[in-house]
């Protein structure tokens, strides 16, 4: 007989077995689904120092934080999970102010009933996100909610980073003469979730491009510290982000159409929905708009990033009272590219 | 995008833009309707407009179905939800449709109301199948070309026995609106808005072929254009109206041959037919009441009638006052004519059925063509 008794003497079932509400009541059954799913997918110091919060040294400077709840349905979808998603969401923000990300926190909400082999695989994802950005999860939270009251899972997910000296990157920043540069084609994760709705059932090669941009953005503010604004189209896609930054830099913005890459099947498929591809969702695009000057030296800083290759320069700022967004149409004419009303519906007839 | 793009040439655009100026006689003005909101969709989207003379002007229909449904017919897809509890499913398009009393499905949904957005009546009835304990009604709505796929849902409702599916129908038939506003007294006797030529339907005309505007063109001595829904479909169209109007003449021409025949789909018309029959009247939206100018589902198939299954109150519903939609959708007015556009009326806010849908002239205007007349400088 062992004189060391197991802490937990049967293995938690990450094949048949379903989150119960113990799991969340703060027991022993929660103790274990730490220690055997999160800790052993988000191993990091940090983490096992099994406090109720983690404990780090800052560095002098700016630092940012940013906070994104993530409940995507389907959990699963070709190019990614929830998983990755909410750590690669959580990146792009911090990283979208120039900083570089150091820390994750993650909160779940459990449903009552969700398979934990599922559980497994999402935290798998994450972990391995997480260790591929270079960006531990620290601390974490789980809750369990009732049968009926979420929906399988959601995860909440914010992460710190570090500003480095002298970059001033807002939406605020740009200025009419600014150049718009679009780091790759869009629409990608959008038509990737509507694909594999049940209700849709339509079949493409359309992955999400779910990814993480720290690196590149971290190439880009080194090559240009002056860049003026940075953000991630991710819902209300390009057409929605840009009249953000139209509004809160008080400018207009005038776009080209054939420079905005979509990918046929991307085309496609919104040709279908009836949907407009501007308005579509992207997890692993950014949008840079910065000086002329800085726009030559980035370009080929972007585009020799993977993440990047695709890079481009779709307009310009320009001054507007309305701050417009206009675009040259692929036909010949122009439009005004307005903010996502509602949600996008398919057009009927 | 093969068999799109080809439609969307920038190079063809500007050769036809040429011809477009070439042929047109600028002593006049060619005010064209395009009946069908994808062509008021396509027509702002693409920004075909800039490539048009300034004396040729698109006038917008009220070829949307959304638009053209009046209010208490929605109020009455509501008290189905409230009062009925059924699984209503319906496009997209209608949940924010304004009931009376600032209300919508969207918001009936959001109180709980079982609203449920579908792609095609086989969502609706897969909910049926799934759902045997509860009634589903499918909010059924649009011109020609929404028709037969109500028909097949109703035939296959019937023929697998499925007791608990029913059709609100709201089917509109196309001819019948255009002869109304051709008749209306701002086109025939006031004359205050003159509408030289049509763009006729390109969907719908699959479906009932161009035969069905042969009469009209006749009667009412105005050419028609079957177009089709690409830019250069209109721009093509745009060209064949002028010429026939430089010549005086008034006939149905296809431009939207690749789809359009003179006969149309005669299977689908088949369908339809064993299956609707023609009202007496309708309310349009706009319009007001349009003799023969809807259809509704013949007593064979009354059990997957919802007007029959359920009682339905009289609503004495009333558009917003103020809101010029009924003027707008007959090509009377422009949206920027409206009061109420860009001020208490967006898309975020409709107070008009025309802000609601991408198809409606409003709502085209209002995210695509604003810079045109932007609001502030309206009188």
């Amino acid at each position: 007989m062992s004189a060391v008794v197991k802490r937990f003497p049967l293995r938690l079932d990450t094949h048949d077995g379903r989150i119960d509400m113990t799991h969340g009541s703060g027991g022993r059954a929660m103790a274990q689904l730490i220690d055997e799913l999160f800790v052993k997918h988000f191993d990091n110091a940090l983490l096992r120092q099994a406090n109720d919060q983690a404990a780090f040294d800052v560095t002098a400077g700016r630092m940012v934080m940013s906070v994104d709840g993530h409940v995507i349905y389907p959990p699963f979808f070709p190019g990614g999970d929830i998983g990755s998603l909410s750590v690669h969401g959580t990146i792009n923000d911090v990283a979208m102010s120039g900083a570089i990300p150091r820390y994750l926190s993650a909160g779940f909400i459990l449903e009552e009933g969700f398979p934990l082999a599922d559980l497994d695989r999402i935290v798998a994802s994450m972990g391995e996100a997480a260790n591929a950005a270079g960006v531990p999860v620290v601390t974490g939270d789980t809750k369990v909610v009732e049968k009926g009251k979420g929906d399988g899972v959601f995860i909440t997910t914010t992460g710190i980073g570090v500003v480095p000296e002298g970059v001033r990157i807002s939406g605020d920043q740009a200025r009419p003469g600014d150049l718009i540069l679009l780091s790759g084609s869009i629409g990608d994760h959008g038509v990737a979730i509507m694909s594999s709705r049940e209700n849709l059932e339509f079949e493409t090669s359309i992955e999400s491009d779910s990814a993480s941009l720290h690196r590149l953005v971290e190439k880009m503010v080194d090559c240009a510290p002056t860049i003026h604004c940075l953000r991630d189209p991710t819902r209300g896609g390009v057409a929605t982000t840009l009249n953000e930054l139209a509004m809160q830099s008080q400018v207009g913005m005038r776009l080209t159409e054939s420079e905005i890459p979509v990918k046929p099947a991307v085309a496609s498929a919104c040709e279908l929905l009836g949907l407009d591809p501007l308005y579509v969702a992207n997890e692993g695009k950014l949008l840079c708009i910065c000086s002329k000057q800085d726009a030559e030296q980035l370009l080929p800083v972007m585009r020799d990033d993977p993440l990047g290759r695709e890079s481009r320069i779709i307009g310009e700022v320009v001054e507007d009272p309305h701050h417009f967004v206009q675009m040259e149409t692929l036909f010949g004419g122009s439009r005004v590219v307005d903010w996502l009303s509602g949600e996008q519906l398919p057009r009927i007839c | 995008m093969k068999y799109v793009d080809e439609f969307r040439q920038h190079k063809l655009a500007k050769r036809l833009s040429a011809a477009i100026k070439d042929e047109s006689d600028p002593s006049r003005n060619y005010n064209l309707m395009e009946f069908c909101g994808g062509h008021t969709h396509a027509i702002f989207r693409y920004g075909v407009q800039d490539l048009m003379p300034d004396n040729v002007k698109f006038v917008h229909g009220p070829g949307c179905p959304v638009c053209v449904l009046p209010i208490k017919r929605i109020d009455e897809a509501i008290h189905l939800v409230e009062a009925e509890q059924v699984i209503l499913c319906t496009y997209g398009d209608l949940l924010r449709v304004p009931a009376s009393g600032r209300n919508s499905l969207i918001k009936v949904k959001a109180d709980g109301g079982d609203v449920r957005m579908v792609y095609s009546t086989q969502d609706a009835l897969r909910i049926a199948r799934e759902n045997p304990d509860r009634e589903v009604v499918f909010l059924a709505i649009g011109f020609e070309t929404t028709t037969p796929p109500s028909a097949v849902a109703i035939q296959q409702a019937n023929a697998e026995g499925l007791k608990n599916f029913s059709l609100f129908c709201n089917h509109v038939l196309t001819p019948a609106a255009i002869q109304n506003i051709l008749e209306s007294p701002e086109v025939r006797e006031i004359g205050s808005v003159s509408i030289d030529g049509f763009f006729g339907p390109s969907h719908v005309s699959s479906i009932i072929g161009s035969r069905p505007y042969e009469f009209f063109a006749e009667e009412f001595q105005r050419p028609v254009v079957i177009a089709g829904f690409e830019p250069l479909d209109v721009m093509q169209s745009a060209l064949m109206l002028i010429r026939q109007l430089n010549q005086g003449r008034y006939e149905v021409e296809n431009e939207y041959t690749r789809v359009v025949s003179r006969d149309g789909n005669q299977k689908a018309q088949q369908r339809v037919a064993d299956v609707f029959e023609l009202r007496r009247s309708f309310e349009w939206r706009g319009l007001g009441t349009v003799p023969y100018s809807a259809l509704k589902i013949k007593k064979t198939y009354q059990l997957f009638d919802a007007e029959k299954r359920f009682p339905l109150p009289v609503s004495q519903a009333k558009d917003v006052k103020g809101c010029e939609c009924p003027s707008i959708l007959r090509g009377a007015k422009r949206p920027t004519d409206c009061k109420l556009f860009g001020t208490v009326c967006t898309p975020e806010n409709p107070m008009g059925s025309c802000m609601v849908s991408s198809e409606g002239a409003c709502a085209a205007y209002w995210s695509y063509g604003r810079f045109r007349q932007p609001v502030q400088q309206r009188a």
